[in-house]
């Protein structure tokens, strides 16, 4: 398990190909990458955390997931900070032994970082800077697992 | 003496984005009643408790939950990661 919350940019594909050299007997990797959306008149986004819990909750849910779907390994990556429209936000990355436990486990850890994660997203844009409100959709989307 | 700290909205609602506190109060809803009497920054921060969340110690908990032995609270909204 691989964890990294930061402020700098990372490269996705250097990061998947990284975490697919590693040999840990996995037979199916899936990863999600999570981009600034270019929302109409935003430029970028600035997101705050709270550096400890953040680490905290996100290994947790790491733990719950390996658990699980007995995951061979995973990668979080979120970052912090001021961040433009089309900038990589946020990856992840399992390798589990089969196809359908990997995509599951991935898309557990994508709902429970979005809402289970201490992170908070302002979107910037020319003359306006908006905190970006959490959906009933994304609280509900805990309930399936 | 309990560390308070604020993010997101909270954090601008308040101007701080944490404080040392002497409290007595002996739930969080017993600090959230002594910090919103302190002003009305507190006050338009703490108005609508359903948008806010708070952690104990960096651990989600409730409004009732007890502060003993607690050295740190967050209040925040929900989140917004991923």
């Amino acid at each position: 398990m691989r964890l990294i919350v930061s402020e700098a940019a990372f490269d996705p594909g250097f990061e998947v190909n990284d975490f697919t050299a590693k040999p840990v007997g996995a037979g199916a990797i899936v990863s999600f990458t999570g981009l600034v959306r270019g929302d109409g008149s935003a430029s970028g986004m600035m997101i705050e955390h709270y550096p400890g819990m953040t680490e905290k909750a996100i290994s947790a849910i790491m733990d719950q997931a390996r658990l699980r779907w007995n995951l061979l390994d995973s990668l979080v990556i979120h970052r912090f900070g001021k961040l433009a429209v089309g900038e990589p936000i946020m990856m992840v990355a399992v390798a589990g032994i089969h196809r359908s436990e990997a995509f599951q486990a991935a898309d557990f850890l994508m709902d429970y970082l979005k809402s289970r994660a201490p992170f908070w997203k302002k979107e910037i844009g020319a003359d306006r800077a908006e905190w970006v409100a959490s959906k009933p959709a994304d609280e509900a989307a805990l309930k399936r697992w | 003496m309990i560390d308070v700290l604020y993010f997101a909205w909270v954090r601008e609602r308040i101007g701080l984005p944490r404080e040392t506190v002497e409290t007595g109060a002996e739930t969080v809803s017993g600090l959230i009643a002594e910090l919103v009497a302190r002003d009305e920054r507190y006050a338009l921060a703490f108005s609508d408790l359903a948008s806010l969340r708070v952690a104990l110690d960096q651990e989600l908990a409730g409004f009732d939950a007890p502060l003993k032995g607690v050295r740190e609270v967050a209040f925040f909204p929900p989140m917004t990661g991923g």
